[in-house]
């Protein structure tokens, strides 16, 4: 059952061959069986998933049911849970129950879904390797030594070694894509203001997204398709017209023109997964999609403006996190000024700490010009020779990342090379626009994960293009073997 | 060395809105401490704030009232900062793109100048909640029904040149947020709020001097006692050779000083910052139209009308339109009384002012309605009680709430217009007094005002003094 996709579930759900029940069962037996290995789950609700799953056994099959009902998922514990913890993988929230449902988490239910508990991620979302959480980092089901990448590592992780029908991620540089790469699932990342982010805890709100990740990008369609919405609790939110994402795509691509921005395949680009991308671009190509190159000059700026507009938000959205309310408190403050410094020294870990400190620098009276200011600027200039390629194309394409996954602690060191690799990925934040990894090939046995980029609102696109090409390649359906 | 004053005002009006700026919370004064707070207001992680349009309406109905340029387009940024009773660890305002640009108010000076003191800005921002340090041994209490209320900050330009300017402009000011219905004004529960930007400088001078924020004004009678003490401080300063800093004051009401709260280099960068979480916000000219439709009767256009339509001097006029609340009382009483115009503004200027005067009270607060006033006035007006009867009546309105009518018949203060009645009572004093009637018939006139007094007295005050003169001019 596990390594069915969402559409195979529903279909197996009505025509009970299994029931919710079990399905989820399966799913929460695959987790206490795996998930040691790779420490994905931070919270289990198994108790209350077969309660759900129980409920849901009754409807299916009535028209009653909304689509994805008795589907078994797994939040990324970013997204607030009414009742259950969200921690944010932060000492900060280790005893923080929300006392609400993100959207996302609503939604979701609404359209049927059992949750099944919490994932693991970097610390806040802040991280590409998973090992900023305060719960150990998880582990690449491909190679236990490996980082699953992140910060939605858990997500992925848990969708590779297959412990449920799909997951919920979050994306404000790559979190969603570049994990999906390193673990080979597929993993979208919607425009920005298609996914409401109420209830999703910031880390930089213009340019955090929530989005799907799960085995294939017809998954990433159902769920998405539940996800998807205006929501008049999110100023930022648009209202949009929802297109039928499963029926979208199913369309052919014939004609359908990608772009390859020159700037993204240099000679400086590792030739084993230049090798995997190009192998993917001529498949598509057999598909009846059409090659350009396109250009987006100044795409080499997209890294340090993300460093300056990700820490200036994230020092902002980080200060309620005071221990006042409600999270960690520290012992015995001294007095307010001794409170807050111990409160946050000991409540966040170093990459937080980093990130704070960077984003109180540059929004600070003396830098606020150089920095911030600038940062906007590029940022828009990003975004417009984004809008420009797209006048060309239909979609751009691109590695997800410029590696595999790397070895455990391999990066501690250098966060600054850490933050490098999210070369490909960050550029899309900037730009508000959407794009999905998927599963492209494999180099050293670790899978690679090609990058479709689409135009504002343009995921029926990108997902159709994943999807097609899904029909024809099998590397989505790799499973590691620890993990079959 | 002769001194000059320059004073800025930043006054915060609480927006009467139902509920908060960026939520759903009830605004109500007094509630149980933390019972108006949502998720919101509490900045629980992954809450979001989504504008209350009916902020940014009174915003520009203001706007519209002193004449500001209401901006197409402004923004909200953060102003980061940590405080127990700040949740989010930053205030949403608008730093860098505020609704209003300029603007100005007239200030009435003594011997009846005026001046104009114009508005630099005025932006929508929420406010903070409320520490309370004296309830809970060794901790401190945070209230956030307070928190996310809805703020109009108006920063006025440096434009005036003493305290009693200073205080002549909060109270323009005060009057208008409540003429126009945008805020309640109560200063005691801080609806109402000012800071004060204090320096001085050589008369004659252009640029300014140093100029030193007094936090905490926070009534008329503060204003104008801490800039007082302000310059004094200042100039003080200045001539045994020191020099002010700038940095911000909070003024003791208590010891009517003002004492260094922090000094500039101590400021907090506040670190603003367009808020991520909140689109621009738009204003069109519909929006703008609809309002102005809406615009309640301004103070100038009142005094206008009044002057008009009530026949008033310039000088009653004022008064009467200070307020809304006196403008709404003189016409509520005037509508009981067959046009008495003026005879209810002699009233209202005089009786009903002193005696709010004399217990310190606004005349939202007087005890008799203005229908009751008016219902006074309509008995002067048909003669059932002497101007100066009406003032016994007025007395007891004022202490008893009761209706003049009631108060008459209780106290048998009716008038006497029976000239029969009256007739009787002057032939009486005549027999009474036989020598002065003797002495006035041979001709000593001065007497009549004697036989006036003597048949007012004899009738309690309640003989019509008209009928009374004319009739003994007929029987002497």
């Amino acid at each position: 059952m596990h390594t069915k996709t969402i559409e195979q579930l529903i279909q197996g759900l009505r025509a009970k061959e299994y029931s919710s029940v079990e399905l989820t069962q399966h799913f929460l037996d695959r987790i206490a069986k795996h998930d040691p290995a790779i420490n994905t789950v931070i919270t289990l609700t198994a108790e209350q998933a077969l309660q759900e799953a129980a409920a849901a056994d009754k409807i299916i099959g009535s028209k009653d049911a909304p689509n994805l009902t008795g589907i078994p998922i797994l939040h990324k514990d970013i997204f607030c849970t009414q009742g259950v913890k969200t921690s944010c993988a932060s000492k900060m929230l280790d005893n923080f129950i929300a006392p609400y449902d993100a959207t996302v988490v609503s939604k979701l239910r609404n359209a049927g879904t059992i949750s099944m508990g919490k994932l693991n991620m970097d610390e806040f979302a802040m991280g590409a390797s998973n090992e900023t959480s305060f719960y150990g980092a998880s582990k690449n089901p491909w190679d236990l030594e490996c980082v699953p990448g992140g910060s939605s590592g858990g997500s992925a992780a848990a969708m590779a070694a297959r412990l449920a029908a799909g997951s919920t991620g979050t994306d404000t540089g790559g979190s969603t894509r570049q994990p999906a790469a390193f673990c080979g699932i597929t993993g979208l990342k919607p425009t920005y203001g298609l996914v409401s982010r109420w209830g999703m805890i910031a880390y930089a709100s213009s340019l955090d997204q929530g989005g799907p990740m799960a085995i294939s990008s017809e998954c990433c369609a159902h769920l998405l398709q539940a996800m998807a919405g205006f929501d008049p609790k999110d100023s930022t939110s648009v209202q949009h017209e929802i297109p039928d994402y499963l029926a979208d795509i199913k369309r052919p691509i014939k004609g359908l023109k990608i772009g390859l921005p020159k700037e993204f395949f240099t000679e400086k680009l590792d030739t084993n997964i230049a090798k995997v991308i190009d192998t993917a671009i001529k498949e598509l190509e057999k598909l009846g999609a059409v090659i350009k190159e396109v250009s987006l000059p100044n795409i080499h700026l997209a890294i340090p403006t993300y460093y300056i507009i990700a820490p200036a938000e994230c020092s902002s959205n980080l200060s309620r996190f005071d221990g006042v309310r409600y999270g960690y408190r520290c012992d015995d403050a001294k007095d307010l000024v001794d409170f807050y410094e111990r409160t946050r020294s000991e409540g966040f870990g170093t990459e937080v700490k980093r990130r704070i400190l960077i984003g109180t620098y540059v929004l600070s009276s003396t830098s606020f010009e150089s920095y911030y200011r600038k940062a906007q600027k590029v940022r828009k200039l990003i975004a417009n020779e984004y809008l420009n390629a797209f006048k060309e194309v239909d979609i751009i394409a691109s590695p997800t990342a410029p590696e595999v996954a790397f070895k455990l602690g391999a990066k501690n060191t250098n966060p600054v090379d850490m933050y490098l690799r999210d070369i490909y990925t960050s550029s899309v934040n900037l730009a508000g626009i959407p794009a999905v990894s998927i599963p492209a090939g494999f180099v050293n046995n670790l899978p690679v994960g090609l990058q479709l980029i689409g135009n504002f609102f343009a995921e029926s696109t990108i997902l159709n293009a994943a999807h097609q090409y899904q029909l024809v390649t099998d590397w989505h359906q790799q499973v590691p073997t620890a993990f079959v | 060395m002769e001194w000059e004053t320059v004073i800025g005002l930043e006054v915060h009006a609480q927006l009467n809105t139902k509920a908060k700026l960026f939520s759903g919370s009830a605004t109500t004064y007094g509630a149980a401490p933390n019972t108006q707070a949502c998720a919101v207001d509490l900045g629980l992680p992954g809450v979001l704030p989504v504008l209350n349009k009916e902020a940014v309406n009174l915003a520009i109905k203001f706007g519209l009232a002193v004449g500001a340029d209401i901006q197409e387009k402004s923004a909200f940024d953060r102003k980061n900062y940590f405080y127990p009773d700040l949740p989010k660890g930053y205030q949403i305002s608008q730093f860098f793109f505020p609704i209003l640009r300029g603007g100005s108010i007239d200030i009435e000076l003594e011997e009846g100048q005026s001046k104009t003191i114009n508005i630099t800005r005025a932006h929508l921002e929420e406010d903070a909640g409320k520490s309370v340090h004296d309830q809970f041994v060794k901790n401190t209490g945070i209230d956030l029904n307070r928190a996310g209320v809805p703020l109009l900050e108006i920063v006025s330009e440096p434009d005036m040149r003493s305290s009693a300017e200073a205080v002549a402009y909060l109270k323009a000011l005060h009057a208008l947020v409540k003429y126009i219905d945008i805020c309640n004004g109560n200063m005691q529960e801080g609806s109402f709020r000012c800071d004060a930007n204090v320096s001085v400088r050589p008369k004659g001078q252009k640029e300014f001097g140093t100029r030193a924020e007094i936090k905490n004004v926070n009534s008329f009678k503060f204003v104008e006692k801490a800039i007082e003490y302000e310059v004094a401080r200042q100039i003080a300063l200045i001539e045994s050779g020191g020099t002010v800093v700038q940095e911000t004051r909070l003024f003791d009401a208590q010891k009517g000083d003002t004492r260094s709260m922090r000094a500039k280099e101590e400021a907090n960068d506040y670190r603003y910052f367009h808020d991520p979480d909140l689109p621009p916000l738009k204003v069109d000219i519909a929006m703008i139209n609809t309002i102005k439709d809406n615009m309640p009767e301004l103070p100038a256009a009142k005094l206008t009308r009044f002057m008009q339509e009530y026949e008033l001097t310039d000088y009653e006029g004022k008064i009467l339109t200070a307020s809304k609340a006196m403008a709404e009382f003189y016409e509520q009483a005037v509508a009981a009384t067959d046009k008495k115009y003026k005879l209810t503004a002699n009233w209202i200027i005089g009786e009903l002012s002193a005696a709010l005067n004399k217990e310190a009270m606004e005349i939202e607060d007087a005890p008799l309605t203005a229908k009751q006033l008016g219902a006074l006035m309509h008995r002067i007006e048909d003669n059932t009680v002497s101007n100066k009867l009406a003032k016994t009546v007025f007395e007891e309105m004022w202490a008893t709430g009761k209706e003049p009518d009631q108060i008459i018949d209780e106290k048998g203060l009716r008038q006497v217009t029976d000239t029969a009645a009256i007739e009787k009572i002057i032939d009486q004093v005549f027999a009474d007094n036989p020598n002065q009637l003797e002495q006035y018939r041979a001709g000593k006139d001065k007497l009549f005002g004697f036989f006036v007094g003597q048949v007012m007295k004899a009738s309690q005050g309640k003989a019509n003094p008209d009928q009374v003169n004319e009739l003994l001019k007929k029987k002497l």
